[in-house]
């Protein structure tokens, strides 16, 4: 079933990429998918099941939107820092704990992370990830822990976990 | 629809800009990482949904919304990668750094 999955996922992808449904088309997909589910089956996501839940999707279109808002805010704050004459910077890296169990759902946290305000994922270990800020606001854990990861997990918990 | 696509696209190009006005005025290549990730990646977005609104549900447009997921997925882990490196290899931090937690962990 997860060999399943991920061939169904390939197949979509190469649909969407070639965009046209002659049947020579659709055939070179289907070996194509069967080479990648063959080589790669195995390091796919052990939890297949959460592909067919059709709630973790619409959580997946908030979390978009959120992320989507939060870029836009990161990158005006880059650019603020980057052609301001003073440049307001204060850097450091900071150690974060993370509530998040499953690997894809730290990915997308580190992902996240790295896209928005001032802040770069250096390292994952464990549960800890070290975050490098621009302008290091707070030094108090609790405070740059909620600023950091906190907005994000909540979210996150839903679609991947 | 057409100017839209021409406002997109000059939106891009402008922080693409600012990144790399970023990439040559930041001290250290954790901050330059910074710049170089966040708004080349916002711009060039920008750029290729810019060619998705001009060209609509054909092939090169369907082509420019896959690059995007994909452009995310690289510029991300790629910084990851190479702050670590740089970290691991030991590049000094820049003066101005007013804390460090990775470096205790780092000696074990």
């Amino acid at each position: 079933m997860k060999y399943i999955t991920l061939f169904i996922c390939m197949l979509l992808l190469w649909l969407l990429l070639t965009f046209n449904l002659h049947s020579a088309n659709i055939i070179i997909g289907i070996v194509a998918s069967l080479v990648v589910m063959m080589l790669f089956g195995n390091k796919f996501f052990k939890d297949w099941q959460k592909f067919y839940n059709p709630l973790r999707y619409l959580w997946g279109i908030v979390y978009l939107i959120f992320f989507i808002w939060e870029c836009l805010k990161a990158n005006f704050d880059v650019a603020y820092r980057v052609l301001s004459p003073k440049m307001p910077i204060k850097p450091g890296i900071l150690k974060v704990k993370c509530t998040l169990k499953s690997d894809i759902a730290k990915t997308f946290l580190a992902n996240s992370i790295t896209m928005t305000p001032g802040t770069i994922t250096v390292d994952v270990i464990d549960n800890h990830l070290f975050v490098h800020w621009i302008y290091v606001s707070s030094q108090d854990p609790n405070v740059y822990t909620k600023k950091i990861a906190g907005r994000f997990e909540k979210l996150l918990k839903k679609v991947f976990e | 629809m057409n100017s839209f696509s021409i406002a997109l696209l000059i939106i891009g190009v402008t922080f693409d800009l600012f990144g790399c006005i970023g990439l040559i005025r930041l001290p250290d290549i954790y901050n330059r990482l910074q710049s170089a990730t966040k708004c080349v990646t916002l711009g060039t977005c920008s750029i290729l949904l810019s060619l998705f609104i001009h060209y609509g549900f054909t092939p090169v447009g369907i082509k420019a919304l896959i690059a995007i997921p994909l452009l995310f997925f690289a510029a991300t882990v790629g910084a990851h990668a190479l702050s670590r490196g740089s970290y691991i290899y030991g590049i000094k931090m820049t003066d101005k750094t007013i804390r460090d937690d990775y470096k205790k962990e780092f000696k074990k």
